[in-house]
């Protein structure tokens, strides 16, 4: 019995990758949104979205120290409720002050405003224990870190 | 009690400090609804106690009745506890 269920099952095949080098903002949610497209859950569209949205919003996508939650809206762009996950071999500034720069971008897709409710409460709780993120930043390839959610 | 949390879209972030609120209020023993919501439809909102955001987000939900609370570190419960109990208790 998993202990992420449900995040074990947002992350599709192809949707983690490990140790990416990142040019700028731009380019990290870009690769989050292109791995939810690998991994069948969006369009490319959506990845424009995820882009799109942090210019209109800000840097307040850097939720944590080091951690970024890229996503558009949900629209037709969407395929199906999906993560994906890019740990930065080197850190990216997204112009955050509490908690640049970022080391890993999460890409969310959801289809509607309710339905990745139990995808977002794991989420949550995997992210608030202490070691998450060490973890994630320390996995060498996607296997390490889907271990992480068993 | 009503809060809300606030993100640009009502999806994503919004979601965390929503859930993370949630988990504080209970360790507080306070009765309280979140809703997770977006900047745009927070500015029609009036019945909100209190607003949760990030440090962003601040300059666009001035002029509410609400109390706007910026939390910057969504996954330290610490903070939230500490802040929210600042504006409640």
């Amino acid at each position: 019995m998993s202990n992420y269920p449900a995040l074990a099952a947002a992350f599709a095949e192809h949707s983690i990758r490990v140790g990416a080098i990142a040019l700028d903002r731009e380019h990290a949610i870009e690769m989050a949104g292109e791995l939810l497209v690998a991994s069948g859950r969006s369009t490319p569209e959506y990845t424009d979205s995820m882009i799109e949205a942090v210019e209109a919003n800000g840097p307040y996508i850097v939720i944590a120290p080091g951690i970024a939650l890229a996503h558009g809206r949900p629209s037709e762009a969407v395929l199906e409720i999906g993560l994906s996950l890019v740990t930065l071999a080197e850190p990216v500034a997204f112009g955050n002050e509490a908690n640049d720069p970022v080391r890993l971008v999460i890409g969310l897709c959801a289809t509607d405003h309710e339905s990745h409710i139990d995808i977002m409460a794991e989420l949550a709780t995997f992210l608030g224990e202490a070691d998450s993120v060490n973890s994630l930043l320390n996995a060498v390839d996607s296997d390490q870190i889907r271990l992480l959610f068993k | 009690m009503k809060i809300i949390a606030v993100c640009g879209m009502g999806i994503g972030t919004s979601v965390l400090l929503k859930m993370n609120a949630e988990k504080v209020l209970r360790q507080l023993g306070i009765e309280a609804t979140v809703d997770a919501t977006s900047v745009a439809i927070a500015r029609e909102s009036r019945d909100a106690q209190i607003i949760l955001t990030t440090p962003d987000l601040v300059d666009q939900l001035q002029g509410l009745p609400s109390e706007v609370v910026a939390i910057e570190h969504f996954f330290d419960l610490e903070e939230i506890t500490e802040k929210l109990s600042a504006s409640l208790l």
